[in-house]
């Protein structure tokens, strides 16, 4: 019998702890396939964040190791100084990335770190229990917005592939989406060609992909998918804002 | 080898280097300068990589991820910075790495002073940031044994994968010495085969992790932490007695005070008062045994601390006497030098009323 699906050998059989209809499982997915498919799950150090992703170490089959809270990029610095041909990541939420660990992103990427960095956006603080984040929406509410976020007090929503687009050599920066099929392909290309940008040498590569969060976000899987179609999106367009010619 | 004229700084970054060190991470802060500054220099001569962060708090990071890749690696700083690694430094006491973090204390507490000072003691032997841990902590009273302590502690950080800490002072950091580099007296040391270098080829990914979420399972990695911490206890504790034998009363001091108080039992030894010094060369482990037997030689009436803070190591001091002979405590702070007289005086006003 022909086999027409198999498991990526990038991720291991542990059962994962992602509540029922997070898109972390997508993602997770995508990042091992494409490792797998460039051949590069045999050289790669991934780093995981603290927030829902913390146990990412346990699940993905290649070597890993856990950062401090925010600290994904300077551990992954570390990392790829010392294996230059290693294919390095990090793997960050929105409070990881966009709240406490600003400034190592940010210079991270200044300094052009050839290490490719994921970062799962979904407006909210999930592992804590649904405390704001720097990339909640307006009038969304919070465990720490319980009227919504109100824009007066708490400031706007970050916009972090962005910001990080304007820095020299942040060379691949592109934001995509996960709630539905077209999109899920789309971020897998992305992904990959990140990895790409990573081990041609170019420089800091980022994907930033949106992401849900059903239980926090109180609502079903299917209400989630579309409230981030409907509310994230355009507040988040998917696009592409960097990328090399060496990769077009 | 002869003997060359040496800044301290530079002298630690010199010796990192050859006892291996091939990577630094580090951020500017007065008065250690000279190690970052010396390391940028010379490490890409000798194929390592030095990278300037953007913060403490992102140097010891920097540091985790190396020294989890299997590289030998350290990053120095002074007090206030120190503060901020120490979020890094519980990272990777509980990851079990192995690195070496240099201390150049300055005055405290807050931003302080820029002169020297012994204030961090209690942060450097104690943990110092959230957890049950220990540094090892060695702490040099001159530039050569600085130079001689830096090519240990990373043999003792790859040993017993823990963090080291060479803890100096300003002056250790500023001054200049003649300084001999050694043969280093290398130890048998494990492979690192826990290291993330990639799987290539290996069948099981490697993880560096501090995180143990289930209690028990957490309580196990701090009881076998703390089984190491007993081997390193017993295997080394470094210390210098000094003019034990007949002491009236017997000093305990460390780093640099201890060559000033030296120049004081040389001062006391002229008005016939016999006096003698302890000096721990490892504040963690503390030679606990050397004061409590000295605690009961005869003619010691008394012990005296001195130290650049206002009473750290006293602590540590007492607990080893344990109640048998009375522990006095004299310190300068915030950047101030005790001079052997004022610590004449004070052993005098002492054996006044001890005698």
């Amino acid at each position: 019998m022909a086999v027409v699906f198999e498991k990526t050998k990038g991720l291991t059989d542990k059962p994962t702890h992602y509540c029922p209809g997070c898109t972390h499982g997508i993602i997770h997915r995508l990042v091992a396939e494409s490792l797998e498919e460039l051949g590069l799950l045999d050289k790669a150090v991934g780093v995981a964040p603290v927030g829902c992703a913390v146990f990412a170490y346990d699940y993905f089959a290649c070597d890993m190791q856990e950062a401090a809270h925010g600290r994904a990029p300077a551990v992954a610095t570390g990392i790829k100084r010392v294996h230059p041909d290693a294919a390095v990541f990090t793997y960050q939420g929105d409070g990881d990335l966009a709240s406490i660990g600003t400034a190592e992103i940010v210079h991270a990427a200044m300094r052009g770190e050839k290490i490719t960095t994921i970062f799962v956006n979904n407006a909210i603080y999930g592992m804590t229990g649904g405390q704001m984040a720097p990339t909640t929406l307006v009038g969304q509410k919070a465990t720490t917005a319980p009227l919504g976020r109100n824009a007066d007090h708490a400031g706007m929503p970050i916009r972090i592939s962005e910001m990080l687009a304007t820095i020299p050599k942040a060379v691949f920066i592109e934001r995509v989406s996960v709630h539905d099929v077209p999109n899920i392909i789309k971020a897998k290309k992305a992904i990959k060609k990140a990895f790409e940008v990573q081990m041609q040498g170019l420089g800091f590569s980022m994907v930033e992909v949106l992401s849900t969060c059903p239980t926090n976000w109180g609502k079903t899987p299917i209400e989630a998918l579309k409230w981030l179609k409907e509310n994230m999106i355009p507040y988040y367009p998917v696009q592409n804002f960097r990328t090399p010619e060496e990769v077009k | 080898m002869a003997k060359e004229l040496w800044k301290g700084n530079e002298a630690i970054a010199e010796a990192a280097i050859r006892a291996g060190c091939r990577f630094f991470f580090g951020y500017p802060i007065t008065p250690q300068n000279e190690i970052p500054e010396y390391m940028s220099l010379r490490l890409p001569q000798v194929g390592g990589c030095f990278l300037q962060a953007e913060s403490e708090v992102a140097a010891i990071n920097m540091v985790y991820g190396a020294a989890g890749a299997g590289a030998r690696v350290m990053t120095s700083s002074s007090s206030p910075g120190i503060s901020l690694k120490q979020e890094g430094i519980s990272y990777i006491a509980g990851a079990e790495l192995p690195c070496v973090i240099v201390n150049i204390v300055r005055g405290g507490p807050g931003l302080g002073g820029i002169q020297p000072a012994q204030s961090d003691y209690f942060q450097a032997t104690k943990g110092g940031g959230h957890g049950d841990y220990h540094l090892v902590v060695l702490a040099p009273d001159s530039i050569q044994e600085a130079v001689n302590l830096v090519q240990e502690a990373f043999d003792i950080a790859d040993q017993y994968r823990n963090p080291v800490m060479i803890l100096g002072d300003g002056m250790i950091g500023q001054m200049m010495e003649p300084v001999e580099f050694g043969e280093i007296k290398k130890r048998e040391l494990p492979e690192k085969t826990w290291a993330t270098t990639g799987l290539r080829g290996r069948k099981e990914h490697n993880v560096i992790n501090s995180l143990f979420i289930d209690p028990a399972v957490c309580e196990k990695h701090n009881q076998k932490i703390f089984t190491k911490y007993a081997e390193i206890e017993k295997n080394e504790v470094k210390v210098e007695e000094y003019n034990l034998e007949g002491a009236e009363i017997v000093f305990a001091a460390y780093g640099t005070v201890a060559r000033i108080v030296k120049n004081a039992i040389k001062a006391l030894e002229k008005d016939g008062i016999k006096a003698g010094l302890i000096r721990p060369i490892t504040l963690w482990p503390f030679p606990k045994a050397n004061f409590f037997k000295a605690a009961d030689m005869p003619g010691v009436k008394a012990f005296l601390t001195v130290e650049m803070s206002m009473g750290q190591m006293v602590e540590d001091v007492e607990l080893s006497v344990k109640g048998k002979k009375p522990v006095y405590f004299y310190g300068r702070t915030g950047g101030m030098v005790p001079t052997p007289r004022e610590i004449v005086e004070e052993a005098k006003k002492i054996l006044g009323g001890a005698r």
